[in-house]
């Protein structure tokens, strides 16, 4: 079983964090990856926010492919980061030949175009670099993304730690939200894409469990938008509807719950707002998902949430402290970075809430 | 020497042979005064037999005139093989035997120049069903424990109606949540499974009154939403007035039969129908049209009809109804203006080749108002259809179905449009079943009548069994308006025997659901199938296993 964990805090911390966070529900885990996500960048980046920083992992020729392209389309590269690999024997780790973090200007006939117009070209960029790369299988595009750095590994999570010099807290490497999970794809062959957390246009989903919608909901998304693509995992669904409700048709967050796990129809029959509720059961019932999950996800914006399907049937804990909140698969990873919070505040989401964090660390609960 | 005719019918031609034991019948007459095609009579036939009534034998020759039961030898009161005349009979001295050898459809045709008719087909022999050759594969197991089909609840709907994608959904943000800011198309949400159209006048007034109870007390009393067609040909004034009417789908077909009927209703109906079905076709007979015969046009269903005492055949297409824009434009517009755009409108073809083109069509009609798509397969139907159109007519309805849903796939726009399909459901007597692996192949719902006859009492069956519904002498009063026949049926068992089918149906609807993990319905879940059949897979692309 997956095992997920998310990180909002108020200050800058280092990965480790999220580390320590997932390590400790090594028994829930097969230690067979370990993948993260990381927003609102401190330490080096700190001073960049409105630059995309592209996230990759691959071959020498794969980098020259990718800079070739990005330089043909008009990026222009304004820094980068490396981390400090460590490599040692008996690590059980797969690395790839190179992590690339790097820092690029938009073109120049796009600096003053507008949001939409440059986050569209980002994303395009990085499903054309993708695509480039796949042919030859020379590496692997997380994210091509301001403010936004993706790391995913195959491997035992504490080795790839000690290979990325994680373990050893850093000023340099630091992010207010960190998403994260220890584990590679099992549904089929280990693919790094098929490691969670995914990704798009500053959206970020992770899900522990399983999508049995994962046909239907992947046979809608195909044709909703040309990001919806991979598919590798049945959790990317999660993602892509998250994406499609709140950016594509600019819905409130709560209609996510409503479109993926919609209330019975005797209760909808008795709700104020049932004809919306209704037409959004008709019209995205493609959407729909029907197992057990839970799902963490993150707005571009920097909100964070977590939700559990219709009938609860994968675990989630959130706890907090003044400057933290952190949730999690197992109660155990928050007793691991958050010893003293009050453990009387933990909620632990039921199937009809949606519970999320604001950026000013408000812990909310909606009741679907 | 007799004079022998060979030409003219003769018993063995016959396809059912009445085997008739002289010496277990007390002659008490059950038989023929059950048998309603008059296929037996009674004779006298003179007998010899050798006797003693003596201590030692003494065999002398008796001459004796029996009285016997006959069967009649013609092409019209050819023994039907309903059986009737043995589940009367005290003493087993009577039953119909099928005869391997019969030639009754050529001697029928040769005799009157004219097809050879018969009625239904059996939900009996399920041979070679594509349905059957598909089972449930994926079952959840630890990732995605199964759910308990006794304590978990299930939310079981689908939508008749037209169902817009979210942009034009019309929804504005007002102080952060979506309202409805225009009227949309009428969708009503109901049960998977509609008993599907059959008229009243093909069915016995008192069958169509027993479907329309259990439909009502299915609603009200057991709490599944399911909907009853009414079929083409009209429904009684007091049911349109009534609050009943709201489990009514409503059916219009291209004899209009009985649609004056309901428009002069209209203004004192208290309640909306579920929806109105336009009928262009249906799957056991595609291009026959209705054929209800002058035989079955009782007095009450002239009145419900208005129509005098004669053969009553729907063209088998709508006239004036050239294309399917104009169709969309005329008879849908007018049919939806008709309930004040409050009832959803849908359609109902015959399953063909071409039913993709036409339900692509209808997917990108701008006016979004075709509520639904109800294709009906070539296992479809009762009635009084020909021989030929029965057997040789018609496409299968599995893939038919599932080329709608992938074609709606392949532009994005699935369940835009309800996809309901029929023809053949719960033939192997299991709905439930071929129920949930339509609905995983694309359906949104299905559609079954001919079950509903079986569970009533229908003896036909496909070896030529019965299949009388054309002579409106139907055995068990399911199919016949003669007064006598029709009181056979015991109304409110019927209605019994429909309701629990249904409570047990969703049951082992809930069975299904439970090990996939699933407690909504699985409308295109095809991963979850399998076949063992390697044609069938790829057909209807779903994962092959042996």
């Amino acid at each position: 079983m997956c095992r997920i964990g998310a990180i909002k805090s108020t200050e800058y911390i280092h990965p480790s964090w999220a580390l320590r966070l997932m390590r400790s529900q090594q028994k829930g885990h097969d230690n067979s990856g370990f993948a993260m996500v990381m927003q609102d960048l401190g330490g080096v980046f700190e001073g960049y926010k409105k630059y995309p920083i592209l996230s990759m992992a691959c071959t020498e020729q794969g980098m020259k492919i990718a800079e070739d392209m990005l330089y043909s389309i008009g990026f222009s590269r304004i820094g980068q980061w490396n981390p400090e690999i460590r490599p040692a024997a008996g690590l059980n780790i797969e690395p790839m030949p190179m992590y690339v973090f790097q820092l690029f200007h938009y073109p120049k006939h796009l600096r003053s175009a507008s949001d939409r117009e440059k986050e569209d070209l980002l994303m395009d960029t990085r499903i054309k670099l993708r695509r480039e790369l796949e042919k030859t299988g020379d590496g692997f595009v997380y994210s091509f993304w301001p403010d936004t750095m993706t790391l995913k590994e195959i491997g035992d999570p504490t080795d790839i730690g000690t290979y990325f010099n994680l373990w050893e807290e850093s000023k340099d490497f630091t992010a207010k939200v960190i998403t994260a999970q220890c584990r590679q794809n099992t549904n089929y062959d280990i693919v790094r894409y098929a490691a969670h957390p995914f990704f798009l246009q500053g959206y970020t989903a992770l899900a522990n469990g399983e999508n049995t919608f994962y046909e239907k909901n992947k046979h809608f998304q195909q044709g909703l938008n040309r990001g919806y693509i991979g598919f590798e995992s049945d959790s990317q669904c999660f993602l892509y509807t998250l994406h499609y409700i709140h950016r594509e048709l600019g819905w409130p967050l709560e209609y996510y719950k409503h479109t993926a796990t919609p209330l019975p129809f005797d209760e909808i029959e008795k709700r104020a707002d049932r004809d919306v509720l209704l037409r959004i059961r008709s019209s995205l019932a493609h959407l729909e998902i029907n197992g057990p999950n839970t799902i963490i996800g993150v707005l571009p914006d920097g909100t964070m949430f977590t939700l559990c399907d219709s009938k609860k049937l994968r675990p989630v804990v959130v706890g907090r402290t003044d400057t933290m909140v952190a949730i999690s698969s197992e109660v155990n990873g928050i007793n691991e970075i958050l010893p003293n919070r009050d453990w009387k505040q933990d909620i632990y989401p039921h199937e009809r809430e949606t519970v999320v964090i604001n950026n000013d660390l408000e812990v909310l609960r909606w009741q679907q | 020497m007799a004079t022998m005719r060979v030409n003219a019918i003769a018993r063995d031609d016959l396809q059912w042979r009445i085997v008739y034991k002289h010496d277990r019948c007390t002659m008490c007459g059950r038989c023929l005064a059950s048998c309603p095609f008059g296929s037996i009579t009674a004779g006298v036939e003179k007998r010899r037999k050798v006797i003693s009534d003596h201590l030692t034998p003494q065999p002398k020759v008796l001459f004796q005139s029996v009285p016997v039961i006959r069967q009649v030898i013609n092409h019209q009161d050819a023994c039907r093989g309903c059986g009737i005349c043995e589940k009367v009979c005290p003493n087993e001295a009577i039953a119909p035997m099928l005869n391997p050898h019969g030639r009754l459809a050529i001697k029928y045709r040769s005799a009157t120049a004219d097809g050879y008719k018969r009625g239904g087909r059996s939900n009996l022999n399920p041979t070679g069903s594509t349905l059957d050759k598909i089972v449930i594969g994926r079952i959840s197991q630890m990732t995605d424990p199964s759910l308990d089909a006794q304590r978990h609840t299930f939310d079981m709907l689908s939508p008749l109606g037209r169902v817009l994608p979210p942009q034009g959904l019309g929804l504005e943000l007002k102080d952060g949540k979506l309202i409805t800011s225009r009227p949309m198309p009428p969708m009503n949400w109901m049960y998977p499974i509609i008993i599907g159209d059959m008229s009243i006048g093909a069915l016995s007034t008192r069958m169509w009154e027993a479907l329309a109870i259990a439909t009502a007390y299915l609603n009200e009393e057991v709490g599944l939403p399911v909907r009853m067609c009414t079929g083409e040909g009209g429904v009684p004034g007091p049911l349109l007035r009534s609050r009943f009417v709201r489990y009514m789908i409503l059916q219009i077909a291209s004899g209009h039969f009985g649609w004056n009927r309901i428009v002069n209703n209209m203004a004192h109906m208290q309640d909306d129908p579920a929806g109105v079905l336009i009928k262009i076709g249906q799957g056991a007979k595609p291009g026959d049209g209705g054929m209800l015969q002058a035989k079955k046009v009782a007095r009450h269903i002239q009145e419900i009809r208005g129509v005098p005492k004669a053969d009553l055949l729907s063209p088998p297409n709508h006239q004036g109804l050239y294309s399917i824009e104009e169709s969309v434009q005329k008879m849908f517009l007018s049919l939806n203006a008709a309930f004040k755009f409050r009832v959803p409108v849908a359609i109902k073809v015959a399953a063909s080749v071409t039913s993709v083109s036409v339900y692509n069509n209808l997917l990108r009609d701008p006016y979004n108002i075709v509520g639904g798509f109800f294709i009906d397969g070539i296992s479809g139907g009762t009635g009084a259809a020909q021989d030929i159109s029965l057997d040789h007519t018609g496409h299968p309805i599995v893939s038919k179905l599932r080329d709608c849903y992938l074609a709606a796939v392949h532009q994005g726009k699935q369940g835009q449009i309800p996809l309901w399909a029929g023809g053949g459901m719960g033939q192997a007597g299991n709905l439930a079943a071929d129920a949930f692996k339509m609905i995983c192949l694309g359906a949104n719902g299905i559609f079954t009548g001919k079950l509903m006859l079986q569970i009533a009492g229908c003896v036909g069956q496909d070896n030529g069994k019965c299949n009388a519904c054309n002579t409106g002498l139907c055995p068990v009063g399911i199919c016949t308006q003669n007064p006598v026949l029709v009181k056979r049926l015991d109304i409110d068992k019927v209605a019994e025997n429909v309701v629990n089918y249904f409570i047990a149906t969703d049951q082992e609807l809930k069975k299904l659901m439970a090990p996939i993990g699933n407690s909504t319905l699985p409308v295109g879940r095809s991963d979850a199938l399998i076949t063992t059949d390697r044609a069938i897979a790829d057909k209807l692309n779903i994962p092959y296993a042996c």
